[in-house]
Order: structure tokens, then C-alpha cells, then sequence
């Protein structure tokens, strides 16, 4: 065995990608959670200069789909490469068809999967097998990891056999809970590596690669003569493939001393009940087959590791002689199936070798399904299964883990058993995202796996959102290897971090009696009781708990950390967790800083240093009084005046109980109310923006720019505001044609992120003293009470009638409703306020075709949606498909709606007889080109509705149906960069060809942000972003370009914080352009490297530098000698490196590379003159109506985009 | 043809032309001008302690923005191998350029913190620097902090440096104490070599349109020599120490003025912003020129021929000055306008 100087604290995306990126040559990657991680340190890695097994450096690409990486990777296996990749869910999917023919040419790779679930009712992106079940016929051989170490080791051993046996080689293991877990494992070390990696097999994979000096053909075309004979003859490499892979596995253990087989039985040697499985569930499992055994139960488990091919016979060998019952596992669902895929191998496997003599008696087998999308899998549940095989008649096809009170296939769980030894330190900790709470976890993990003879494991759970999210770290340390692979649930320390936790959160729900309770706050011992809820007081009693308190926040500030509390509570938790004498813990943690932050510079180090000195001086030990005191609550979840399934499902998830929600809560289809996000009041801002109506100039920008909807404005008759508390605001609204009308900006205060980026754009500055704004951001509590009854009251002010508001414009559309609210995007998002915008403008009758992205998530992720409906019922009805098909998606919904308004126009002139010749008439002529008309329209059809009432034909229940699709609807294909200009581009490109009215919006942030920043078509050269680390080499593609070359696309390309009129004006153009149209929306992004306060001024600077130039193609200008291509900006007023500096993702190359920053600087330059040189003489260039283009009428014409902004009320 | 050599921190320079501190210094091939042109020494652009703490406090704030929130993005932009913050291409610039050049490389330190300061000063040694001008700047805008308390601040951070490195050691300062003779005699007892009179900083603007306050640097002109004028005039003699010119230097009238004054060397930026690195050459070519014309035979000859001790009217340096000028000025035109704006 190695010793323990070897032991790294890695997780299994590091431990898999380590072996990976040493036995590769090419590594095609695309990314994909919980995958992704894997390609960024492949690309880290080779950046770096790290060589593989042969000296030379790994060719990493970033391909535009992992349909992309498989062709790439077939291609490069063809020519005779060592190759990999790795991917996840869809993306494995997307692969699927190269993966037949990787197999079916019997090419050795290996693509390395951290398992995950398949989209199906709705997106996860947490672990289950549904993925690498779906690729299972493809004829790949499927190794599964169930731990960190064997995602190492098993990836090794991958890699060795590939090359033997000639199977490509799937190998995966449990998304997020392996490939997130950081856990303590030996380390393979390149000898061995070395010694397992058969250069003779590599070389006779080269001898296998087309060249022209030995030319053969590949990939013939066969016919029903021989194809069928061809495909057995692949049969030995299957036959042989098990016997290569134990070998390989033997070879190891002896190089390394960690022995694994085919299947690996573990617990009595007599059982009568086993339980089979693969992946992370099987630490789980062994832990609860050690207990039941120890207390003389006849219980085993048999884990699967290679699961394709899978050798019956080895199977039926490792199983006890003994065995009765057999539980079969699947952590995945195959609806109709008669079972799940493992249970069904392993009942074909029993039964013939029970036929075959081999095996004593068939045993019972039964199959059931555990941990979908991560669901917690824990010894309770594995007991809940031993107990089941025990029964006489065991239920088959049972879940467990769930309570399903519709199909009654659940099991029943004893919640107390448990297996955890008392001598590990279990610790649960709950932060923020931006406190540092995760990264002190995953330090202190590293700190005791890497330095000191204990062993130890890090998971994290981060909920939904991407601002104010919270964070919970599970962390053990112990004396043993730890395999609990389930979260803590019996915590001995419970660390919050964030004192507002306490208002809503149950967060000793996990602490065991006698733990230790460490609670940042800013009261002291003698006062933070009174400031306890209720039930935290009872709960800090009656479970004895050894109550702790530390003003981390104090600490932080007086060093100069600001949020980042982690340091201080780090090295609080070593000071009480007793894992390190106290003086050995700092000494380790100030290592520990050093590494990490060491080349952040001594400014960053000597803050962190000072945090841990000055850690201890204030923590204090809380005398707990005998008696609860006070009248202070926990609050609900959600009000009591939410809907009811707010009440009984929503709230559930919001309060972090969702695993307690029965089968019979959830929709049967995926299907989910809207407006639910405004029930989620999480109140995360310190400061909100306050208002000054005696000087604000009315010109609604801070509510036009606010990412959140948290600012909000009305203009209402003064009758409104009668009943209106003393508090609320108002100030006279000028506007000549309308005297009298009051206006009012109002913010939403337990919605607002605190963001400042309404600050940040007000104009109007007090005469007196500047920095006071109009809107000024003041500490929330200060204002908490008296905001929440403005907001409540300003809730109650009708908005405009949008037939008496000019929608197109900055004030017009401010005074509607926004029906995009409060999502939970990060703070300052660029994205969200187009679509806030969007849906303010043409929500009423929007339908939303969702990539998926950043905008699918804050769009679509449980437990809440900021997609609203208006006073009416109306609102943006939105579905996310997939991430590469969103075009096609959007194009369906276009199809649908235009498809049903046709037959309902033949229905409606069919029946005009019978519901008016006059009513039909209009409903049939009317064009519906402005909000007037279409307000019209809707009482028509409303009309038509109710005398279809009296009609008796049956076509009058058909027009029933559809006759809502007389009303003008409206197509939005919504989406990032990622899906338009990469994963996504052929399907937009073709989409847009087809002349249909719809409308992409690109929201577009020139990076994948949602999966953390990794560079896409659209990044522009010379920034630094994931797949990119040595800085972007080539410039952004010209999509708006692209699309405009088919002369019919209205085309604009638009930065809402440089121009608003412009961006309005492009979004009611396209809207109204009766073809396809594009906009490209410039989005700023956290992984800019930005203040997002400042995210509007960004997108200004973007502009002013010819960066980013804003333009609008019309077709509509298509005849008459007009040029379709107006620039909207004017030329370039400052050097593109004046905007770049201000971003870190440039800024940060000129410090790490400053010779290539510097020449990359220089060619981004020259592309901004090239492309406004080129936009200015394209902006004169006539074209000429190619085609049919009169079909897509004048409708909507824009003004001029030097025309100024008109008085928005009224038209 | 006059002897151009002076002395100046102990070191021998071929002529009183010096670039001072500024971005010129960060290219090399403007560095080979600027000696090709003459300069008889150089003094490097400032490393900014407190730049390199605030990049660095930002870098690191930029790489946790968002970091370890979302399942999906543990981190938003990729960990580089190296930041290169810190003082680390500073010095390794100064290491080249000092390789590259023939004539003394000047170090120069702006600072905030003691620590920094004695750090920095042992890397510029160790980079190669033949001497070491330190710009201590501080806007003492607390009330409750008195004048000899910001001064002793100077005193001690001189003090701690001087007792690190071993190099010629000048102070550049700016002009705004209370009693500017005694500190530089101060400055010079706490271990300063030579003292660099003065210094320009960053000046507050306002934008009439948007109201915003902007530190901006405009470049001087030859009407500010004024004020460095008076001092190394009286200062000159009075203090054991080297005294260097700075700020409005921008003719050889007014190089040729100084080292009249007493300078031992004058230092230029703007000028050489405005005309280029060979404009040096024309300051030189002045310099030699006059004193030939008026038959000096070198610069140690002329140096503070019309300091505040060696003129015939010594008042003229200090409070009588202004009276001076005013009648000066004033008696060509009508009086009491000029009275009624009284310039200085």
C-alpha cells in the first residue's frame, strides 16, 4: 500500500480527469453539468503546458455540441489517436450515434460520464443513471465508479483495457454525488500509470488508422447480404472484453493494492438477501450491511462494476451459494418496461444460470428504483430494502426514498436507523454563496485529507437560485476511509453562517443531541437569545446543544474580507470541532491560505491571515437559559393569502421539505402554475433602493433596468392613491397632453437583490448635493416595514390600459406590468431585463420557446418561476425543450398557433351564418397591428365565444377550442449564446430561413454562464473564460450578419444600457415584422469580471468602443431604394482597450500573458474598426425584395432611429 | 566647451538632464531614446504599493464573484497559473533596464504602508537600481491629525527605509508643509541623500455634465518652475543633501535657471510628453550653449551661483518676494488695476 503522504482531497471529476488528460492525446469537450468540471481542468491542464504519459501537451478543443465532440473524437480515433471526452445526460445522448459507430468498429476510447439525469417532464441537473441506461445498446463497454477513488482508478483501468479488449469504454459515475464529493484518495502516480498504459496496444491502435500509406475504407454501406453476419462478427471482442477488464483490475491491485472485480460482493458469506447496484448508492448500502451483519443478519450486497458486457457467469459466481432473495437496484426509470435495466440483466442472468446448473436454486428477485435526480439514498432506505427481501411475498418494482401514495410502489423506512460511528465529526454548515462557506469547507477537507492521518469528505448542496443562494456543506472526518455517500442528517456541529437563516430556516433540524451549535451574529452571548426564534430556543434545549457565537461579519469588515466571512468561521470550527489541536488547526489553515491565495498576492493573504488570527478572540460560549423567552417566529414559507398549491406543494420545496412531498402533489405532466416567484419573499438585500420624488425627472429607467422587477412604476388618476398609506410616494407626472396624473416608483423590498444597478443609472442628481440620487440604495430594515406597505398598496393601483400607452417606448412600457418577476437570477443579471421588458410590451400574448441556459433556470427552476400573468389571467406561457433544438422548438409552437388560427378563420367564415356575418367579418379582417386592435380582437372573440355558446353543430365546439388563435400570438425563441451561436446554430439558421414569424432573442453574454463561463462562438477574442484560459484566440462570429444575408430576417443587434429607445424599438420591430427576426441582446455577466452595479455602464462602454455596435436590418425597407441596415450607434469615441480594461476577463490576460494580451488587444481593435468599416458600408447597401417579401406586410415599421423618443401617454 | 557633469546622490551624471518618474520609463526602446538623447540618468515610473494591493484585493474578488453558489458553476472564470500582481514585472523590468542601459537606473517608490514601503525598496535594490527616489504623497485630510504628526509619518517611513537598503536614498515630497526648510533638513537627517522638490500629483476635476469628481494629471508647464525655484534657492547650501528639480522643467532657460538656483540635476516629464524622448538633446545642447556663451566652465560653476546665499538680494527668495514682483509687474500698466487682482 501507499503511503499516507500520497492521499489527495480531490473530487471525482478531478479524480476521473487526472487519468484522463494523462492517457489522452485529443479531448474533445463540450460542456455539460455535472461533467463540465472535468473538461475545465483538461483545458486547465493543457493551458498549462502538463504533459500526458508520452511528453507531449493534450490537444484540447472545445467543440460547438457533444455532437460535435463524438464526431470530432470518431474522426480522431480514425486517424489513429488516443482520445477522450466527457459529458453527461443530453449531451451523452448527442453522442449516441457516433458512439454505435465507435463500436461498431471496434475503436478504443474511453468517454468519461458523471451520471445524470435525462430531461423528461421537466430538466435535472443532478445524478441518476437514466443517461448512460439510454447509450446501453450502443456496444460500449459501461464501467461504473461508485466513490472517488474508483472514478480514479476505474478510469485507469478503463483507459488499460480499451486498448486490449478494442470496446470503447463508457465510464461513469454518480453526478454531483461522486463527482462533486471531495473525498480523501490515494493518488495513482505516473509509474503506475506507466506500467498499466501498453504502448505495444497503442501502437497496434496507430497500425489500426486510415493513412494514405496503408489506405483501407471505413464506414462502408452494407446491404440485407451481409450486414447482419458483419455485425456478429464482432462477437469474441464482447466474449473476451470481462475476462480483459479483470485482468486489467488484477494488474492494478497489484501495482497499487486496491483490488476491485467484475462484481464485488461484500458481507456474509452466508447471505440470503443481496442487494445489487452500482454507483455512489453502494457506500450507502455496504455501510448498512456491515451494521446488519455485525448484529447477525445474513445480509450482502454485490456491487456491479462492469456492467456491459455483462458476464452472466461471473455474476452468478459472485453471489453467496446461500442466497434467497435478491434486490435489484436501478437508479433510473424505464416507464413500461417490465423492469428496470439491471434487474432485468440480472433476472436473465439468474435464470440462465440457474438453467445451467451453475447456481443452487433461483432465487426471488426483485427490482426497485432509488435516488432519481439525486434523491438522498441512505442506510435507512438500504435497510427498508433487506427488511423487504425478508417478507415472504417482497413487493417488486417498489421505489425507495419516496412516499408514493398514487402507485403504492414506495417502501417503508425506519428513519432511526443509522449507521454513523460516534468517532467521526460530522458537520453540517449553512452559507451563503458569496460568503465563502464552501470553499472553507472544501479547504478544511483538503487541510485534514492532505496533512494528517484522518480521513475526510466534503458535499455541498446549493439550492436553485443564483443570488442570495444558500449553500449547505456536509463535511466527516474521521479515523476510517468515509463511503457515506448520503448527506449528514445526524450532525454533530451545525455551523449558520448567516443569521437571517434562523427566520425561515430549520437549521438544527439535523443537529443530535449534545452537538455543537456555532452561530454567526452580530449579538453577542448576552443578547442573541432574545433574538432566537422560539422554536430555535427549544431546539438549542431540549437537545442539550453547546451554543457558540462569533461575529464573523465584525471580523471580516475590520480585516477587510467584506461578505467573505469563511476565514473567520473556518477557523471557528476548528477551535470547537476538535478534529486538530488548536494551534496545529491555524498553523494548517494559514498553509492552506497560502496555497490557495498565494499567488492572489500578499494583500489578499495577510487579510485571510488576520481573519484567523482574530477568528478566536471573538467567539463566545452562550450560557443557554432553562426557559424559552420571547415571542419571535420562525416565519412561513409562503404568506397565507398564497394559492393553495403554493400552499401545499411550493412552499414545501421553498422551506426545503420537498423530499417530504408525496407522489400525489406533483403534476402528472411536468405542468406548473405561473406567478408563483412573487410567494417567495427571501428578503436577501442589505440595502434596497429608496426614492425621491422631488427630484426625479420621470424617465423610468431605474424600473427599465432593474434585472429583478424590484422597481416598479405606475401612472394612475390621484383617486387611486386615496386610501394609500402615509408613507407611500408619489409626485406629479409631467406630461403636457395629460395634467394631473400622478406617477409612482415603488420597490418590491423583499424582492430586491440589492443590486444598484437603478442607482447606478438615475440622472437626476440633487441640486444640493450630488451623490443623492433620485433613487438612492439606504439600508433595507431601516425602510422594511414602511416599503412593504407601499408596495402592498401600490400592488393595488390598476396599470394603464396599454391601448392608451405607447408600448414602444422607455415611459410607455415602464407603466406596464411586468410579467417576469423576481427571479432568481444573479444579482445585476444583464439578461433578465430584456425579458422583463419582453414581457411588459407583449406578455398578454407571448409564447416563450426556453433554451436551455441560464434563462431556463432563473425561468423555469423549481420551486418557483418569475413568469406572472396579468390582471386578466394573460401572461408569457413558457416550455424549455432542450438546449440544442430551441429554434425547432419555437418554430413548432408558430406552426401550432398559426396552424389553428387558420382552421378557426375556416370555422369562424363556416359558421358565420349562425354566430353574425358582421361579427364573423371583423373577426376575419381585422390585422391586429396595435394594441388597440388587438384589444378588439379579443373582445370579438369573446363575443364569438359566447354565441358559440347557443350553437348546437359540433364545429362549434371545434372552433371553441382554437378560437383563441384568432387573437394575434406572438413566438419568442429565447436563449444564450451558447445555444444560438454554438449547439443550437443549425437549427436557428434554418428556422429563420423558413420565413415563419418568429423571434429569436440572443441573450447574449459571450460565454456558456450558466454552466460557469466556458467560451463560446460568440466570446471575443482576447478574453479569458473557461476552454479559453490562454485568452480567446479568434474573434466573435457575426451572427446578426449571418442572418441578415437572407434579406428577409429583420436583424438588430442591441445593449440595453446604451441605448433603451433602441433596444424598445428593435423588440416592438421585430415583434411586429410578420417574418422571422433576430435581436442580439448584450448581456452582462458575473464571469466578466465586472461590478454588476455598474452592468448597464459596461454595456454603454461596450458601444462607445465599436465593440459592440447596435444596428437594425428591416426588411420592410427591402423596396423602394431604401437601406435596410441602419447603424444606431454612433462610430467608435473610445479605444476598445478603454472598455476591456474595466473587465477582468481581459484585464486578467494582460496581467498573466501580457505579450499575447497585448497582441490579441491589438487585433480586437482591428476587428472593431473592420466590422464598423464594414456595418457602415453595408448600412448603404440597397437590396432588393428577394422572393415573396410582400407577404410579411408593412406592419410596424419602426421610426427612425435618430427620431426622438415621443411622449409616451398617450398615443 | 563647459564641463556638464554634476553629482547627484553620490552618483556621477554627464549632465544635470534627468527624465523623472513617469510612463516613459515603461518601454525600453523610449528608455534608448531618452539616453541616446542625452539623459544623463533615468528615474523609473513609480511602482504603486497601493496599485498592487488594490489589484490584488480586486483579482481575488473577481475570481469568488459568484464562485461556489450554483450547482452548476462552481467558478465563472478559469484559476490562471499566474496573475503576475505584485511588484513582479516591475522589477523584472527594472532588471531589463538596467541591463539595457549605460547611464543610472533611478528606482521609484509610491507607498502607503511602512512594511510596503521597506519590502519594495530591498526588491528595487535587489533589481538592480543604482538609487532608490521615494514619492511619499499624503493627503492629510483628518482633522484631528496634526501637522507634526503627518511629518513624524515621513520621518519614520524615511527612517525605515533608509535603515533597509543601502543605496542612494532621495525624497520626493510636495511643497505643502508648514515649515519646508525644516523638513527637508529633517528629511535629510532621517538618511535621505537628496531630496526632489516637487512633487505633482493627481489633481481633483469636476465634469460640469455629469457632475462627477475626476482625478486627472494635466501636464505642466514652465510657469509652475516657480515654486521648486524658490526652495532649491534656498534650500541650497542649507541642507547636506543633493537637490533635484522637478516639475515645470520644460526649457534649458528653465533647467539653466535651476541649476542657477542650485539643483544638481532638473528632471522633465511633460516636455518630453509634448516634444518626444529627443527632446533632451535640445535641453542639453541649451544648457552647454548658455554656459559657453557666458563663459562658464561647468555646471559645478554655475550650480547655485544664484542661490538665496550667493545672490546680492537673498530677500528676493523669501516674503518680500511678492511685494517685488507686484511693483515689478505692476508699474508698466495703471496700478490699480493690477492692484485690484493681485496675482502671486
Amino acid at each position: 500500500m501507499n503511503g499516507k503522504s500520497e492521499l489527495i482531497a480531490v473530487d471525482g471529476n478531478e479524480a476521473a480527469a487526472r487519468i484522463a488528460h494523462k492517457a489522452s492525446e485529443f479531448i474533445a469537450i463540450y460542456p455539460i453539468t455535472p461533467s463540465s468540471p472535468m473538461g475545465e481542468l483538461a483545458d486547465e491542464w493543457s493551458a498549462a503546458g502538463k504533459p500526458n504519459l508520452w511528453g507531449v501537451v493534450p490537444e484540447v478543443v472545445e467543440m460547438q455540441s457533444e455532437g460535435g465532440a463524438a464526431g470530432a473524437l470518431h474522426g480522431a480515433l480514425q486517424a489513429g489517436s488516443l482520445c477522450t471526452t466527457f459529458t453527461a445526460s443530453q449531451g451523452l445522448l448527442l453522442m449516441i450515434p457516433n458512439m454505435f459507430k465507435i463500436a461498431g468498429e471496434l475503436t478504443s476510447t474511453v468517454f468519461h460520464v458523471a451520471a445524470r439525469t435525462i430531461a423528461t417532464h421537466a430538466l435535472s441537473i443532478f445524478g441518476d443513471h437514466s443517461d448512460v441506461m439510454a447509450a446501453r445498446s450502443t456496444g460500449w463497454a459501461m464501467l461504473a465508479s461508485s466513490s472517488v477513488q474508483a472514478a480514479q482508478d476505474l478510469a485507469l483501468v478503463a483507459h488499460a483495457s480499451t486498448l486490449e479488449a478494442r470496446l470503447p469504454f463508457l465510464h461513469f459515475f454518480d453526478g454531483f454525488r461522486t463527482s462533486h464529493e471531495v473525498n480523501v484518495i490515494e493518488a495513482v502516480d505516473d509509474d503506475v500509470l506507466r506500467a498499466m498504459i501498453d504502448d505495444h496496444l497503442v501502437r497496434a491502435h496507430r497500425e489500426r488508422a486510415l493513412s494514405p500509406d496503408h489506405p483501407v475504407l471505413r464506414g462502408s454501406a452494407q446491404n440485407p447480404d451481409v450486414f447482419f453476419q458483419a455485425r456478429e462478427a464482432a462477437n469474441p471482442f464482447y466474449a473476451i472484453t470481462p475476462q480483459v477488464v479483470q485482468w486489467t483490475m488484477d494488474r492494478f491491485a497489484e501495482a497499487t493494492g486496491r483490488s476491485y472485480h467484475l462484481f464485488d460482493y461484500t458481507g456474509n458469506p452466508e447471505a440470503e438477501r443481496v442487494v445489487v447496484l452500482m454507483g455512489s448508492g453502494v457506500g450507502a448500502v455496504q455501510e448498512t450491511v456491515e451494521t446488519l451483519t455485525a448484529a447477525g443478519e445474513k445480509v450482502g450486497i454485490l456491487e456491479v462494476r462492469l456492467f456491459r458486457p455483462f458476464w452472466s457467469q461471473a455474476f452468478a459466481a459472485a453471489l453467496p451459494r446461500t442466497v434467497k432473495a435478491v434486490a435489484v437496484l436501478d437508479r433510473t426509470k424505464e416507464p413500461g418496461a417490465p423492469g428496470e435495466p439491471l434487474y432485468q440483466d440480472v433476472v436473465t442472468a439468474l435464470a440462465e444460470e440457474a438453467a445451467a446448473g451453475r447456481l443452487p436454486a433461483m432465487p426471488t428477485v426483485i427490482g426497485g428504483r432509488y435516488g432519481l435526480s439525486s434523491k438522498e439514498f441512505d442506510p435507512p432506505m438500504a435497510k427498508a430494502v433487506f427488511d423487504e427481501l425478508a417478507k415472504p411475498e417482497p413487493k417488486n418494482h417498489f421505489t425507495v426514498g419516496i412516499y408514493d401514495d398514487v402507485s403504492h410502489t414506495s417502501l417503508e423506512v425506519d428513519w432511526s436507523f443509522s449507521t454513523e460511528a460516534d468517532d467521526v465529526v460530522r458537520g453540517v454548515f449553512f452559507g451563503l454563496g458569496a460568503d465563502g462557506t464552501v470553499s472553507a469547507n472544501k479547504s478544511s477537507v483538503k487541510i485534514i485529507g492532505e496533512g494528517t492521518d484522518l480521513y475526510a469528505q466534503g458535499y455541498f448542496v446549493y439550492d436553485s437560485k443564483k443570488a442570495g443562494s444558500m449553500t449547505v456543506s456536509h463535511l466527516r472526518f474521521g479515523p476510517r476511509p468515509i463511503r457515506s455517500t448520503y448527506l449528514v442528517n445526524r450532525a454533530n456541529f451545525v455551523a449558520c453562517h448567516q443569521f437571517h437563516f434562523l427566520e425561515r430556516m430549520d437549521v438544527l433540524e439535523v443537529a443530535e443531541p449534545g452537538a455543537t451549535f456555532l452561530l454567526n451574529s452580530p449579538y453577542g452571548p448576552d443578547e442573541v437569545w432574545e433574538k432566537l426564534p422560539v422554536e430555535t430556543q427549544r431546539q438549542v434545549i431540549e437537545k442539550g446543544l453547546k451554543f457558540h457565537v462569533v461575529d464573523a461579519q465584525k471580523v471580516a469588515n475590520e480585516v477587510g474580507l467584506g461578505a467573505r466571512i469563511n476565514t473567520v468561521l473556518q477557523t471557528c470550527f476548528f477551535a470547537l470541532a476538535g478534529v486538530l489541536e488548536q494551534r496545529e488547526a491555524i498553523a494548517r489553515i494559514k498553509r492552506s491560505i497560502e496555497k490557495s491565495y498565494g499567488k492572489r498576492g500578499q494583500a489578499v493573504l495577510e487579510m485571510n491571515y488576520a481573519a484567523v488570527d482574530k477568528a478566536l478572540e471573538s467567539l463566545n460560549e452562550v450560557k443557554v437559559p432553562a426557559e424559552v423567552t420571547g415571542d419571535l417566529h420562525r416565519l412561513p414559507p409562503v404568506p397565507p393569502e398564497a394559492p393553495d398549491f403554493v400552499q401545499r406543494v411550493t412552499a414545501m420545496m421553498i422551506a426545503g421539505k420537498g423530499d417530504l412531498l408525496p407522489v400525489s402533489a406533483l403534476p402528472v405532466d411536468g405542468t406548473f402554475p405561473t406567478g408563483t416567484a412573487r410567494w417567495e419573499k427571501r428578503s436577501i438585500a442589505h440595502e434596497i433602493p429608496i426614492w425621491d420624488p422631488s427630484i426625479c425627472i420621470d424617465c423610468a429607467k431605474c424600473a427599465l433596468v432593474c434585472p429583478h422587477a424590484a422597481i416598479l412604476m405606475n401612472v394612475y388618476e390621484p383617486i387611486a392613491a386615496d386610501h394609500a398609506p402615509e408613507s407611500f410616494q408619489h409626485k406629479e407626472w409631467r406630461d403636457r397632453e395629460n395634467p394631473g396624473l400622478w406617477m409612482t416608483i415603488q420597490v418590491a423590498p423583499d424582492d430586491c437583490t440589492g443590486c444598484g444597478v437603478c442607482v447606478d443609472v438615475c440622472p437626476a442628481k440633487s441640486k444640493e448635493e450630488v451623490k443623492h440620487k433620485a433613487i438612492d440604495m439606504e439600508p433595507k430594515l431601516e425602510h422594511l416595514e414602511q416599503e412593504r406597505a407601499n408596495f402592498e398598496f401600490f400592488l393595488t393601483i390598476p396599470p394603464p390600459d396599454k391601448r392608451d400607452v405607447k408600448v414602444a417606448s422607455i415611459k410607455g412600457s415602464q407603466m406596464l406590468e411586468p410579467l417576469f418577476e423576481f427571479s432568481g437570477a444573479c444579482a445585476g443579471c444583464g439578461e433578465t431585463p430584456y425579458l422583463k421588458l419582453l414581457s411588459q410590451m407583449f406578455g398578454d400574448r407571448i409564447l416563450v420557446a426556453n433554451a436551455t441556459g441560464c434563462s431556463s433556470i432563473y425561468g423555469g427552476n423549481l420551486p418557483t418561476t418569475p413568469w406572472t400573468k396579468d390582471r386578466d389571467g394573460r401572461g408569457p406561457a413558457w416550455s424549455n425543450s432542450l438546449f440544442e433544438d430551441n429554434a425547432e422548438f419555437g418554430l413548432g409552437m408558430r406552426l401550432a398557433v398559426d396552424h389553428q388560427a387558420a382552421y378557426a378563420r375556416e370555422l369562424v367564415e363556416k359558421l358565420a351564418p349562425e354566430v353574425g356575418r358582421d361579427l364573423a367579418d371583423a373577426i376575419l379582417s381585422d390585422e391586429q397591428t396595435d394594441e388597440a386592435a388587438i384589444h378588439d380582437q379579443r373582445e370579438r372573440v369573446a363575443e364569438l365565444k359566447r354565441r358559440l355558446e347557443a350553437v348546437q353543430a359540433d364545429e362549434a365546439r371545434n372552433l371553441l377550442a382554437v378560437a383563441d388563435a384568432l387573437v394575434r400570438k406572438s413566438v419568442w425563441i429565447v436563449g444564450g449564446d451558447g445555444w444560438a451561436y454554438d449547439i443550437g446554430f443549425g437549427g436557428l439558421d434554418h428556422v429563420l430561413a423558413t420565413g415563419r414569424d418568429v423571434n429569436a432573442l440572443v441573450l447574449d453574454t459571450q460565454v456558456y454562464s450558466n454552466t460557469g463561463g466556458q467560451a463560446s462562438k460568440a466570446t471575443p477574442r482576447g478574453a479569458v473564460a473557461k476552454f479559453a484560459a490562454a485568452g480567446k484566440p479568434v474573434g466573435r462570429k457575426d451572427l446578426g450578419m449571418i442572418a441578415a444575408a437572407y434579406g428577409n430576417v429583420y436583424v438588430a443587434q442591441v445593449a440595453l444600457g446604451a441605448d433603451n429607445a433602441q433596444t424598445i424599438k428593435a423588440l416592438a420591430e421585430a415583434e411586429a415584422w410578420r417574418g422571422p427576426s433576430l435581436i442580439i441582446a448584450y448581456s452582462t455577466c458575473i464571469a466578466h469580471g465586472i461590478d454588476m452595479s455598474t452592468s448597464m455602464s459596461h454595456q454603454a462602454d461596450a458601444v462607445k468602443s465599436g465593440f459592440w455596435p447596435l444596428y437594425r436590418y428591416d426588411p420592410r425597407d427591402i423596396v423602394d431604394g431604401r437601406h435596410p441596415l441602419r447603424l444606431d450607434s454612433k462610430a467608435p469615441t473610445i479605444p476598445v482597450k478603454a472598455f476591456q480594461t474595466k473587465e477582468a476577463r481581459f484585464a486578467m490576460l494582460a496581467r498573466s500573458r501580457p505579450e499575447e494580451h497585448a497582441e490579441l488587444q491589438k487585433l480586437a481593435q482591428a476587428d472593431a474598426e473592420e466590422r464598423w468599416r464594414l456595418y457602415q458600408q453595408l448600412a448603404g447597401v440597397e437590396r432588393h425584395a428577394p422572393g415573396r417579401l410582400e407577404e410579411h406586410d408593412e406592419h410596424g415599421r419602426g421610426s427612425p432611429a435618430e427620431e426622438e423618443e415621443v411622449e409616451a401617454w398617450p398615443t | 566647451m563647459a564641463d556638464l557633469r554634476t553629482r547627484y546622490l553620490g552618483l556621477e551624471l554627464a549632465n544635470p538632464v534627468v527624465p523623472s518618474a513617469s510612463t516613459l520609463s515603461s518601454r525600453i526602446d523610449t528608455l534608448k531614446r531618452l539616453q541616446d538623447a542625452g539623459a544623463a540618468a533615468v528615474v523609473m515610473q513609480s511602482l504603486f504599493e497601493e496599485q498592487i494591493e488594490h489589484e490584488e484585493i480586486e483579482i481575488d474578488r473577481m475570481l469568488e464573484a459568484g464562485a461556489h453558489s450554483f450547482p452548476e458553476a462552481i467558478t465563472y472564470v478559469p484559476e490562471l497559473e499566474d496573475y503576475n500582481i505584485g511588484p513582479d514585472a516591475y522589477l523584472r523590468h527594472l532588471e531589463q533596464t538596467k541591463e539595457e542601459l549605460e547611464i543610472p537606473v533611478i528606482g521609484s517608490l509610491n507607498g502607503a504602508s511602512k512594511g510596503g514601503w521597506v519590502r519594495h525598496a530591498k526588491l528595487i535594490r535587489d533589481a538592480g537600481a543604482d538609487a532608490l527616489e521615494l514619492n511619499i504623497y499624503y493627503v492629510a485630510a483628518d482633522p484631528n491629525l496634526t501637522s507634526a504628526e503627518v511629518e513624524q509619518r515621513y520621518i519614520d517611513l524615511v527612517a525605515a527605509v533608509r535603515s533597509s537598503v543601502e543605496i542612494p536614498l532621495a525624497v520626493k515630497v510636495g511643497p505643502f508643509f508648514s515649515s519646508m526648510a525644516n523638513m527637508a533638513r529633517r528629511l535629510v537627517e532621517a538618511g535621505a541623500d537628496g531630496l526632489v522638490l516637487f512633487n505633482r500629483f493627481l489633481q481633483p476635476d469636476i465634469d460640469l455634465e455629469t457632475l462627477g469628481v475626476d482625478p486627472t494629471l494635466h501636464l505642466s508647464t514652465s510657469e509652475e518652475l516657480r515654486l521648486p525655484l524658490r526652495w532649491i534657492a534656498i534650500l541650497r547650501g542649507r541642507v547636506d543633501a543633493s537637490l533635484a528639480a522637478t516639475t515645470g522643467v520644460h526649457t534649458w532657460e528653465d533647467a539653466m535657471k535651476l541649476i542657477l538656483a542650485g539643483a544638481d540635476v532638473t528632471m522633465m516629464a511633460s516636455a518630453l510628453f509634448k516634444h518626444g524622448p529627443e527632446h533632451v538633446g535640445t535641453v542639453v545642447d541649451g544648457i552647454r550653449t548658455w554656459l559657453d556663451e557666458h563663459e562658464y566652465a561647468s555646471v559645478e560653476q554655475a550650480k547655485g551661483s544664484v542661490s538665496q546665499a550667493a545672490c546680492p538680494d537673498p530677500v528676493a527668495f523669501e516674503r518680500s518676494n511678492y511685494m517685488r514682483a507686484l511693483v515689478n509687474f505692476t508699474s508698466p500698466y495703471d496700478w490699480r488695476i493690477a492692484s485690484s487682482e493681485p496675482k502671486a
